[in-house]
């Protein structure tokens, strides 16, 4: 498998597609209760939480999304593992449709959900209070593979700890017993007792301190070059995102407006917000420099601009701009802009 | 290796032999704050006293007061702490119009307004648990369906709503089956009229914890719903219902004593402790108090310590503070 | 205090000479705002009493903005707390003094600090929603704030307001005085609550991690918002934060805290360029850069102690690989150390410990 991290997949020829995304879109009915509708007068409302985005990953590789409050990326998460089903689009993976994965029930979800795992925020809601240790990183081998013997199964659960920097002996013990750290762990052994191939990270680190933060992101580099796992990794934090993806895709209210290798992305963003959001990135080199202000926030997801959603804020925006909404258009360098200034030559 | 330190550190606690469960358990926040307030550990004694007192009725109690054999009409009236000059019998808190012993009768009163108490818990529990379960876990019309519901029931007092209930019920039932399942209608009655709270609290932690991240890993598994409703969420959403569970003991004991004072519930052959203050109220002026207040102090004791420990549990168990 | 009586008669002789010789950079010649000093503050539990500010000294210079920066449980929303006396039961300061503008204020009756809130120290929180009450409009409680510790009448509170909102950059401000909390924007409502922390023109604000809760973008703009303002105003800052990138370009100088105890203090050029406490390395090396790419990060191990398990000596020395027999022993002070001060025996001026390896080379390995 194409486990070497260091290789930047800028040209589309290194490793074969595991998850294709056409599309995407869920819309969540946010309308009060129908008594208040009808005696307020007021209208059924729709959040387009994600409306159109499409990308693909290769094995073996890291996707970023990125982007702030609202813009969809942990929706787009959810809609990957089949928490919640789709408004509009298709999901391939591994060659497959997953299309109605949130639909399927019995073996063949399964078949599957056992190739892929998830890692959350929170470390302190996503470990069941009353289960000890071993039980809840057991789970899904009870599930996945029941004619494992118990034997069997406390001895892998005692190896996936001590792989992630803990002790088998702590397979008794019970969550609240950890650090915010420990249990990023418990959670990390646990998505990977299956031997999935495929890991989707909601912001895996957001909640924990920076020094904990690093041992966290060196043990997910470990794994991923031990195992070649898959990446779908999910941060507002540019600075992380930098340091674990290949490539990266910055999200702005429910769409994608740029996808580029990493390492381009950093050197020459091509769409405004994308610049926006690395120049307001505190620097700790320039320390004591001022970092430019933008102006304007991100605006309520229910009652998104017109056109290029981003247009409010941006300063290069034009009467195009505010009408019609632009589509992500490859570029010669192996990026994906969605912007009419971009697109027009206007911005290089 | 990188993770020495985290595997020291963790590592340690389990190497010198653990306390045992018991001795976790003494030194637990709980058994701390119960041996702080004096309050809690009378009404924690009160409580059992009363509980044993009326579980072993037969072998503590001198006389089965529903058994009319072992009555002596000749003994009516006799006073608290006085041997009958007719039969020899003595009579701790005296005998009543029937000449039935007033000890024995609270034994066994409180025994039937216990039994009912539990029964009546229990049921409103399940029944309460599950459909909250249903309302928080499910959403929709469902749940829109079961709130709506115990929202109307919210608006008559509970009392009125176990009269009412206790009517219909026997309504259907042919007369001379009222004495023999009367136990059973009051159970179903008050159960009835006390399930909403339970469903309220079982909605509200259903939903919070079914948004919480365990429950999506669980879902990520691709975990049926039912495994995911009885092995993850019920477990967790338990602790409230049991507090609320206690507390709802003392008011299930008021309510069945109400039912009974009024007339409408335990028969005056089987009595339980609101029948025999029923049953003494008649006599409070002319006299023979007895018959009124032992009944009385023994259902005010009881409801007044099991509730004393509800709310004692309630703050200690206090999720906000774990 | 847990130390040997050798080290405490050291202590103490460093400390007699501290008001003197431990004037920072920026304080110089002038009186501090806020004072803090030997700060100790407890936690009474059932299993013992907690420490969880132990010997707290520093001083805010008028204007200045002082970064307290620590991970979580180190001790830095304590210390403001500890200033604004809003320790959550059963928490005390056991020992220590705080003076704010020569006055000492720790000691005061709750009824004579009670008014200090507001009029002199403004505050500023992570959910701007816990500051502003969601039944008045922004207009009314900006008035009421204002003439609560100004000599204004209703009309000129009024214009007070207005002017306030317009500073803190509200657009259209006359027609959002009357608007309500919940109808401004999580950037726009900690807008407002740096404008009511400004309203009374206190000397002095603490900012418990003002931006925490926001987006980078408007992250960006606040912090500019109120490092301008309250150099305008000649407003000293406590900014408490756990980002060290806030820090570097919004402080002038730099607290970091660890386990309850302050171990480096110095200008924030310093202290973010050239760290000499290994902890303080070891923090800023653990922190993904935008403009570098490394393989791996440089992690501390393991994590930091519980308030009822702090190791003997310094508090980081099981974490230390420099750490040696008198890190376990005795607790060093704030001693010189290049451009700032640091609590580590590395730098005693006297009888400096030779460090054990260099940890700018980032490596991974942890030599013990």
């Amino acid at each position: 498998m194409c486990a070497d991290t260091a290789v930047k997949p800028t040209t589309a020829a290194q490793g074969e597609i595991l998850l294709e995304a056409h599309d995407l879109a869920r819309y969540f009915d946010v309308s009060k209760p129908w008594l208040n509708r009808v005696i307020e007068r007021s209208e059924r409302l729709t959040l387009k939480a994600v409306d159109g985005v499409g990308f693909s990953i290769r094995r073996g590789e890291t996707l970023s999304l990125v982007g702030e409050s609202g813009c969809g990326k942990s929706t787009v998460a959810r809609l990957v593992v089949g928490l919640y089903g789709l408004t509009r689009g298709k999901l391939v993976f591994d060659g497959e449709d997953i299309s109605d994965l949130a639909s399927r029930t019995g073996r063949q979800a399964a078949s599957v959900r056992k190739r892929f795992q998830m890692i959350f925020q929170d470390p302190y809601a996503s470990l069941n209070p009353l289960w000890r240790v071993g039980t809840i990183i057991g789970e899904p081998l009870r599930f996945f593979r029941p004619e494992m013997s118990s034997t069997d199964r406390r001895r892998r659960v005692g190896e996936l700890l001590e792989q992630v920097g803990m002790s088998a002996m702590d397979a008794n013990r019970y969550p609240h017993e950890f650090s915010g750290g420990q249990r990023q762990r418990i959670s990390i052994a646990r998505a990977l007792a299956n031997e999935p191939e495929f890991m989707i990270c909601d912001e895996p680190t957001s909640a924990l301190d920076v020094s904990v933060q690093a041992q966290i992101l060196n043990l997910m580099r470990d794994l991923q070059d031990e195992y070649g796992l898959t990446y779908l990794f999910i941060s507002h934090d540019m600075a992380v995102v930098k340091h674990m993806s290949d490539r990266i895709a910055v999200m702005y209210l429910g769409r994608i407006a740029e996808i580029a290798p990493a390492d381009q992305l950093f050197e020459s963003p091509h769409h405004p917000y994308s610049k926006m959001l690395l120049e307001a990135v505190p620097s700790l080199e320039g320390a004591g420099k001022e970092r430019s202000v933008i102006q304007g926030e991100v605006p309520n997801p229910v009652h998104p601009p017109s056109g290029c959603a981003f247009h409010p804020r941006c300063p290069h925006a034009n009467a195009r701009c505010k009408a019609e909404a632009p589509r992500l258009i490859a570029r010669s360098d192996g990026s994906e802009v969605a912007c009419h200034g971009v697109e027009e030559g206007r911005l290089p | 290796m990188s993770q020495d330190i985290q595997t020291r550190e963790s590592a340690a606690p389990v190497v010198p032999p653990k306390p045992s469960k018991w001795r976790t358990f003494l030194d637990s926040d709980i058994v701390y704050s119960w041996k702080r307030q004096p309050v809690v550990i009378i009404a924690t004694l009160v409580t059992l006293i009363m509980f044993a007192a009326a579980l072993f009725a037969p072998w503590i109690a001198p006389q089965n007061p529903f058994d009319p054999r072992q009555i002596e009409l000749i003994d009516a009236f006799t006073p608290p702490m006085t041997t009958s000059d007719f039969t020899g019998n003595f009579y701790l808190l005296g005998s009543d119009s029937q000449g039935r012993d007033v000890f024995s009768a609270i034994l066994y009163g409180s025994r039937i307004s216990l039994l009912v108490g539990f029964a009546a818990v229990i049921f409103a529990l399940v029944m309460g648990t599950a459909l909250g379960l249903l309302a928080g876990f499910r959403g929709g019309w469902r749940d829109a369906l079961i709130m709506r519901i115990a929202d109307v029931q919210l608006t008559f007092p509970s009392i009125l709503m176990a009269l009412l209930i206790f009517g219909v019920i026997r309504g259907f039932l042919p007369r001379s089956m009222h004495a023999e399942v009367a136990i059973i209608v009051l159970i179903i009655a008050i159960g009835l009229s006390d399930w909403v709270q339970y469903a309220r609290a079982v909605r509200g932690a259903t939903m919070v914890e079914k948004s919480k991240e365990y429950v999506q890993a669980a879902r990520v598994i691709g975990l049926p719903a039912r495994k995911i409703l009885f092995q993850h969420i019920l477990p967790n959403v338990l602790r409230p219902v049991l507090v609320i569970g206690t507390i709802g003991l003392a008011l299930a004991i008021i309510a069945e004593a109400t039912l009974s004072f009024l007339g409408v519930g335990m028969p005056a052959t089987q009595p339980s402790l609101g029948t025999l203050i029923r049953v003494g109220q008649d006599y409070m002026f002319s006299g023979e108090w007895w018959i009124l207040l032992f009944p009385g102090v023994a259902l005010l004791m009881l409801a007044l310590s099991v509730n004393l420990l509800g709310d004692w549990l309630r703050d200690v168990l206090n999720p906000k503070l774990r | 205090m847990s130390s040997t009586p050798s080290s405490d008669n050291q202590r103490l002789d460093q400390r007699s000479a501290a008001p003197v010789a431990g004037h920072e950079p920026g304080t110089a010649g002038q009186e501090p705002v806020l004072s803090v000093r030997r700060l100790r503050v407890e936690f009474p539990t059932r299993h013992g009493t907690l420490v969880a500010l132990d010997d707290v000294s520093f001083d805010i210079a008028p204007g200045e903005v002082l970064g307290v920066v620590g991970e979580s449980g180190a001790g830095k929303s304590m210390t403001g707390n500890a200033v604004i006396r809003l320790l959550e039961p059963p928490g005390r300061i056991a020992e220590g003094e705080i003076h704010l503008s020569g006055k000492r204020i720790d000691n005061l009756p709750e009824d004579e600090f009670v008014p200090l809130r507001g009029r002199h120290i403004g505050m500023i929180f992570q959910d701007p929603l816990t500051s502003l009450n969601p039944l008045f409009s922004i207009g009314d409680q900006l008035v009421e704030t204002i003439r609560a510790h100004l000599p204004m009448n209703e009309r000129e509170a009024r214009e007070e307001a207005l002017k306030l909102l317009c500073e803190v950059g509200i657009p259209a401000p006359e027609s959002r005085l009357d608007s309500y909390p919940h109808q401004f924007s999580g950037g726009m409502r900690q807008r407002v609550v740096i404008a009511l922390a400004l309203a009374a023109r206190p000397e002095f604000i603490i900012a418990d991690e003002p931006t925490t809760a926001l987006d980078v973008s408007v992250q960006a703009q606040i912090l500019a918002l109120l490092k301008r303002l309250c150099a305008d105003h000649g407003t000293a800052v406590m900014l408490v934060t756990h980002d060290m990138g806030v820090i570097a370009e919004t402080a002038d100088r730099v607290a970091v805290m660890y386990a309850g105890r302050l171990i480096e203090i110095g200008p924030v050029d310093e202290v973010v360029r050239n760290p000499q406490h290994p902890y303080t390395k070891g923090l800023m090396a653990s922190i993904p850069g935008i403009t570098k790419k490394l393989e791996r990060l440089y992690q501390i191990e393991g994590s930091m102690p519980r308030l009822a398990a702090i190791p003997s000596g310094c508090a980081f020395n099981p974490r230390c690989p420099h750490a040696q027999k008198r890190c376990r022993d005795e607790r060093p002070d704030l001693m010189p150390a290049e451009g700032s001060r640091a609590a580590c025996w590395l730098h005693d001026p006297v009888d400096p410990l030779p460090p054990r390896q260099d940890v700018e080379g980032r490596e991974v390995s942890h030599v013990r």
